[in-house]
């Protein structure tokens, strides 16, 4: 059962990530969100072909990775894992498209090609992104921005009621399966016997927290209303950054800069 | 089954986020109407319970190969479908912003097609009146596995339709789905599986818990009017953005036509359409690559000319651009250096 050890160690890994003290970490949650938002747009709205306009947008994440301190190996590998399923159904791009695009020498590329490489491109900085906001942000942060551009509350509280108890219930399934598996000679997996009862129990079990939590709530003076607390104040920094990338996006979004750059180093004008 | 950023274009993504937000918003104000205070921390519980268990591999026996658990309907037979909606809401937000499991943009998509799908229609129309108030054993197993399956199969479907719809993947429609829906039929039986056993286990060990949610306390009904009206809302948001994307982007549609009619461009757009061509020749990759040549326009007109049928790019342009990109990569990695040397010392 390593798989669900490896993956709870990220999660608390980021969660680690997230409570540093670096100016990308002090600054407004729902500024961050809001860039990252139009960092994905701005980089998913591009032709399928497109490829150098692309590379210009790597600045956002090695920037936050700098100011942001984070580890770069952790998160490479969080996109390592994530990639094949994604990379599979881009491979077919290069079967079905043959027109021919470009030509570097002699040798002839298809659009599949291209768009394949597009794909993988527009991969790395998606996924790098969304990691990059958690990391430097957190997840009460997060839902303190949700419910500031108008989630509605009871999602907010559940997404966060569910990340506290992910915690607890992860380490439970870990001591059960890790129970389980030494008492049984079946190797990896749950045999088809124990599907009901494994599973069952451990429902039963959660379902009987849930009922502890919620009677220690009302012991604590729960009144059915959860409250968030809610400290970020939009400064002039926050709205300064969230202007400054939003309009390096639109820049590199209309005009590409590596393109221009090119023509400048090789003098193609 | 988890969409990502990099194969679906803002349009899909933003319709299925309406849609979503749409329904996640109807299903959030049924919840906040009928809440009863013991549900907020059951269905974080319940949440983190599916979370945590779809982490766990079951066997398939004879096979060397293993499942997982499926979510939507699990929720949905234990909260009812509106809470189960908003479970798996918040836990395909978990994935895609922890685990990077499916994009932001595209957890709209992934909403829709595993949280919709699953907790009002699979749910409502299958499982439901399968198994009824008092089901006998097997009409569980079989309202179960039954309903697995058939919400994930469409919810495949959703994502054949979603990346066909981006236009990102060259995939054809045909192949997709015969590459999506077996898989997931497989999927699904497993899944189906797994549920009937869970629930079979708890009807056995802890009756009350399913009588309650069956019987609809709290969250048990579900009015079909609604249900039939926010699809109708979906599919008209949906329409219309598909329409707008289609009309004003000619990346995938228009591409594709032009290849199948051997046409070179589409005739001179006018309008608004006019202006998004205009962004689009801005920023295009190929077609107006090497517009810049003032001093020979004759010879510009004639490579146009050539260019018509897309054989070739002038290949110093493709240098430039890819000395530019290499140049560009450079400058962002050593400007990320510097920040991170700048600020290790400050």
């Amino acid at each position: 059962m390593l798989k669900v050890e490896a993956n709870w160690i990220d999660l608390r890994y980021l969660d680690a990530l997230s409570t540093q003290s670096t100016f990308i970490h002090h600054l407004n949650p729902c500024a961050k969100l809001i860039t990252t938002l139009s960092f994905i747009i701005a980089v998913t709205s591009f032709s399928k072909y497109e490829i150098t306009g692309l590379f210009p947008f790597f600045l956002f994440p090695v920037i936050l990775f700098s100011l942001g301190n984070l580890p770069t190996a952790p998160i490479l590998k969080r996109l390592l894992v994530v990639a094949p399923f994604i990379l599979f159904i881009g491979i077919f791009n290069p079967l079905f498209d043959h027109t021919p695009i470009m030509k570097i020498g002699s040798v002839v590329i298809t659009g599949g090609w291209v768009s394949f490489f597009s794909i993988t491109i527009r991969l790395c900085l998606t996924i790098t992104t969304a990691l990059i906001l958690v990391a430097t942000t957190g997840i009460d942060a997060i839902g303190a921005a949700l419910l500031k551009i108008g989630v509605p509350r009871i999602i907010v509280i559940q997404l966060l009621f569910m990340y506290r108890y992910l915690h607890v219930l992860v380490e439970e399934f870990i001591r059960t399966i890790t129970a389980y598996s030494l008492r049984s000679f079946h190797g990896e997996g749950v045999q088809f016997r124990a599907w009901g009862s494994l599973l069952g129990q451990l429902l039963i079990r959660s379902i009987d927290r849930a009922n502890r939590i919620y009677q220690s709530m009302l012991c604590r003076g729960f009144d059915g209303e959860v409250r968030l607390r809610r400290t970020s104040t939009l400064t002039s920094t926050d709205i300064g950054y969230l202007a400054c990338w939003l309009i390096f996006f639109l820049l590199i979004r209309f005009f590409n800069v590596p393109e221009l750059l090119g023509k400048l180093l090789v003098g193609v004008n | 089954m988890h969409m990502a950023d990099a194969l679906i274009s803002p349009a899909v993504g933003g319709a299925m986020w309406a849609a979503s937000a749409g329904i996640a918003a109807y299903a959030a104000k049924k919840v906040q109407t009928n809440l009863d205070d013991r549900k907020i921390p059951l269905m974080g519980v319940l949440g983190a319970f599916v979370f945590a268990a779809q982490m766990i591999n079951f066997t398939i026996p004879g096979t060397g190969s293993s499942g997982h658990l499926g979510g939507g309907l699990l929720l949905a037979i234990l909260l009812g479908p509106q809470a189960a909606f908003l479970t798996i809401a918040s836990i395909l937000t978990i994935q895609s912003l922890f685990f990077a499991d499916g994009g932001i943009l595209a957890l709209g998509c992934n909403i829709f097609n595993m949280g919709f799908l699953t907790c009002f229609v699979a749910y409502p129309f299958i499982y439901k009146p399968l198994t009824g108030t008092n089901p006998s054993q097997g009409r569980l197993f079989l309202g179960s596995v039954l309903a697995a399956v058939i919400g994930l199969q469409l919810g495949a479907f959703g994502v054949v339709l979603e990346t066909l719809f981006s236009g990102i993947s060259e995939l054809p429609f045909a192949t997709f789905v015969l590459l999506m829906q077996p898989i997931h039929l497989a999927i699904g039986l497993v899944e189906g599986l797994v549920i009937a056993a869970v629930v079979l286990f708890i009807k056995k060990e802890a009756p009350e818990i399913l009588q309650k949610t069956a019987a609809g306390q709290p969250f048990g009904t579900i009015s079909i009017k609604r249900v039939v009206l926010t699809l109708f809302i979906a599919a008209l948001v949906i329409g219309g953005a598909l329409s707008w994307f289609a009309s004003s982007d000619p990346d995938g549609l228009e591409w594709s036509i032009a290849s199948v009619t051997g046409e070179d461009e589409l005739k001179a757009p006018e309008g608004i359409h006019g202006f998004f061509a205009e962004i689009q020749a801005k920023t295009a990759f190929l077609p107006d690559y090497n517009f810049s040549k003032p001093e020979e326009p004759a010879a510009t007109a004639s490579t146009d000319q050539e260019k018509a049928a897309w054989p070739s790019v002038d290949t110093g342009t493709s240098f430039a651009g890819i000395a530019g990109s290499l140049l560009t990569l450079a400058l962002a990695f050593s400007i990320g250096k510097g920040l991170r040397h700048l600020t290790s010392r400050g």
